[in-house]
């Protein structure tokens, strides 16, 4: 029982992973003011390029390095389309998933059906061997413990740091900041690059730890989850961990429940995570003074510096 | 030095020349891939965009392609101009296949003629059912609609699985997931012996006309004018946001529906674990590539279906993989959005010493 729980804890903090790395990109994004719906196109491209990478080299942190950099060169599409050309938000990000989706399907149909070696879980020697908290605290694969760090740096960056305060106040009064002299559209531009680089490590941890494999339209809609955290989050990255934890909670419940033969249709299962971000949506949605008071004032709104 | 000015009105010159602008640079993008791949970018950019055009059979593919984005694209448009973002038409066509096709699924040896016309209701029922769904969370809890509709997608997807499986499986199919051919009164009638295009495709060549008499004639098509442009001055003229978001999610949910369950009862037969090809997201780039417009979605659908059909032949003839086809939607509309620039600003020389002004 306990051995059963210790596993279920552990699949459930892989499930959430690639949640954490892209809803606190996208979170740095739409703190600037910037709401990137190119958030699943993002991944989808760190997925690919990551496996197609480390198929290549045999190297995951050069996988991991081509996500990065593939995620961010994405975003930087949406970025000077949304910052310098102002176009729609919406519609730019939308333009972005059907645009990573076909990429990605493309630049994968070599390396469907490949199999590479996994990101393996760590194993220190003493502490991970403690009975029960030795691998809840010491066993997770080493991404785990870089997307909990990365969400913790973020979280001291936005509300300890001078830069962090204006990117905060880039989201909040852009003409503002941009009076005072802050460089509005500089600074977008570098959330915006962040949170590409972000869901691309995101998509990379499916392809390269979760899975690990390549198949088409993998992320299965984890992009859009990522987006509903953010809002479920209230833009605060100290919730963002409970958000993916609770989804990845749900995901192990859908698999576990699978498994045991409850006898409810496996599809039905499947739709759990679904489902749950609608009920989540709704529950934090539906107090409107709080989601206005939390959401950054300037988000989706184009910004062109009038002298 | 240039630098943009802001127009006092949309450009309406340049609203139609920046489609066309992005067909042509995704064609010369789409030149450069293909050169990428190794393929002769002359005879590639000929298969994808001119052969479908060359034969009837291939006109008569396009057409059949372009009802269902037409259907759905008009949809969208309308309320894409009310800045309600209904992304999850995919979902609704889904759930328009499925009602509709009930009636086909459980009279399977049906010969009442009735039972078409029961379907296409039942379609769009089940459309407006699923786009419901977002509208009353959207107005009721302050749900963000293109979350919902998105979520709503993969639950769709899973029931139309579901369903394929298990309640709805043929008997006589050796266990493969679908269900039974619908019977000969539930399949659309076509036009022509030997071509596929049919009924549907006919009433998606209507309906766009229908919806532009409605935008230009009627009180409501009025009301979703001046809501998409002018929010404040809607308010005040009494247009409330809570009925347009539900009347613009409701007909864009029926249209996908009906374009759902017109795919289901003819070029498919019968229900699939897979029915679309990514309609209901292509439809998103109909619905600006066509300028929100609906003679403009009519125009834009029948060209992305010229893609679709160009892709599934390059795929056949010249080995060229179908992703392309999803990769050239997604460039044409990044052109087709920075193009948009043109209609909202306009480019003027500023001296290198300074502000003209």
């Amino acid at each position: 029982m306990t051995e059963l729980l210790i596993a279920s804890i552990m699949t459930m903090m892989t499930a959430a992973t690639p949640l954490v790395f892209a809803a606190t990109g996208e979170l740095v994004a739409e703190r600037s003011g910037v709401l990137n719906l190119g958030v699943e196109g993002m991944m989808l491209t760190g997925a690919v390029f990551g496996f197609a990478a480390v198929t290549l080299t045999g190297e995951p942190l050069i996988g991991l390095a081509a996500a990065i950099v593939m995620g961010a060169l994405a975003s930087m599409i949406f970025g000077v389309l949304t910052l310098s050309l102002l176009s729609n938000q919406v519609a730019t990000g939308l333009a972005l998933t059907i645009f990573g989706t076909g990429l990605s399907a493309l630049v994968g149909l070599d390396y469907v059906g490949k199999t590479i070696e996994q990101i393996r879980a760590i194993h220190l020697p003493i502490l991970t061997d403690l009975p029960i908290v030795g691998r809840l605290l010491f066993g997770h694969d080493p991404l785990v413990y870089v997307s909990i760090a990365l969400l913790g740096a973020t979280h001291w960056f936005l509300k300890h740091t001078r830069w962090g305060m204006i990117l905060r106040a880039v989201g909040d009064s852009d003409q503002s900041a941009h009076a005072i002299g802050y460089p509005v559209i500089a600074i977008r531009y570098a959330a915006v690059a962040f949170g590409g680089a972000m869901a691309g490590l995101g998509g990379a941890y499916l392809s390269l730890v979760y899975t690990p494999l390549w198949a088409e339209n993998m992320t299965a809609g984890r992009g859009w989850i990522a987006l509903a955290l953010v809002v479920f989050a209230s833009w605060r990255p100290s919730r963002v961990l409970l958000g993916a934890v609770l989804f990845g909670g749900i995901t192990i419940l859908q698999l576990n429940a699978q498994a045991a033969g409850l006898g409810i249709p496996a599809s039905f299962m499947s739709m759990l995570p679904y489902i749950a971000t609608i009920v989540v949506l709704v529950l934090i949605s539906r107090d409107s003074t709080r989601i206005r008071l939390n959401a950054p004032a300037c988000l989706g709104k184009p910004f062109r510096a009038e002298r | 030095m240039f630098t943009l000015e802001a127009r006092a009105t949309q450009s309406a010159y340049a609203s139609w020349l920046s489609p066309l602008l992005a067909l042509a640079l995704t064609a010369i993008t789409g030149a450069m891939i293909f050169l990428a791949m190794g393929k002769a970018p002359g005879v590639a950019l000929y298969i994808y965009f001119v052969e479908p055009l060359t034969s009837w059979s291939g006109l008569s593919e396009v057409a059949v392609k372009a009802g269902p984005l037409i259907l759905i694209g008009m949809g969208l448009s309308l309320g894409f101009r009310a800045g309600v973002w209904n992304i999850g038409a995919e979902g609704q066509f889904i759930a328009g296949a499925l009602l509709g096709s009930a009636p086909a699924v459980y009279f399977f040896e049906s010969t009442n003629p009735l039972i078409l016309p029961c379907m296409m209701l039942l379609g769009i029922l089940g459309g407006m059912a699923w786009a419901a769904m977002p509208a009353l969370l959207k107005t009721r809890f302050n749900a963000n609609e293109i979350l919902v509709s998105l979520m709503l997608v993969y639950v769709a997807e899973l029931l139309l699985v579901h369903l394929v499986q298990g309640p709805w499986r043929n008997p006589q199919g050796w266990g493969f997931p679908g269900t039974r051919m619908f019977p000969d009164a539930a399949l659309l009638p076509t036009f022509f012996p030997g071509y596929r295009v049919h009924l549907g495709t006919l009433i998606a060549v209507l309906i766009p006309f229908v919806a532009w008499f409605v935008l230009t004639r009627t009180r409501f098509g009025f009301q979703v004018r001046v809501f998409g442009s002018a929010p404040l001055a809607a308010r005040h003229a009494g247009i409330g946001s809570t009925q347009m978001v539900w009347a613009t999610l409701l007909v864009g949910g029926g249209l996908a529906g009906l374009a759902g369950v017109l795919e289901a009862a003819s070029t498919i037969g019968q229900l699939m674990p897979k029915i679309s090809p990514g309609y209901g997201f292509t439809a998103i780039i109909v619905a600006f590539l066509g300028r929100l417009h609906p003679v403009g979605v009519l125009l834009a659908g029948a060209t992305i279906a010229v893609t679709y059909i160009g892709g599934e032949s390059a795929q056949i003839s010249a080995g060229l993989p179908k992703a392309v086809t999803g990769l050239f939607q997604g460039i044409i509309l990044f052109y087709l959005l920075a193009f948009d620039l043109l209609t909202r600003y306009r480019l003027t020389r500023v001296s290198a010493r300074g502000n003209a002004a």
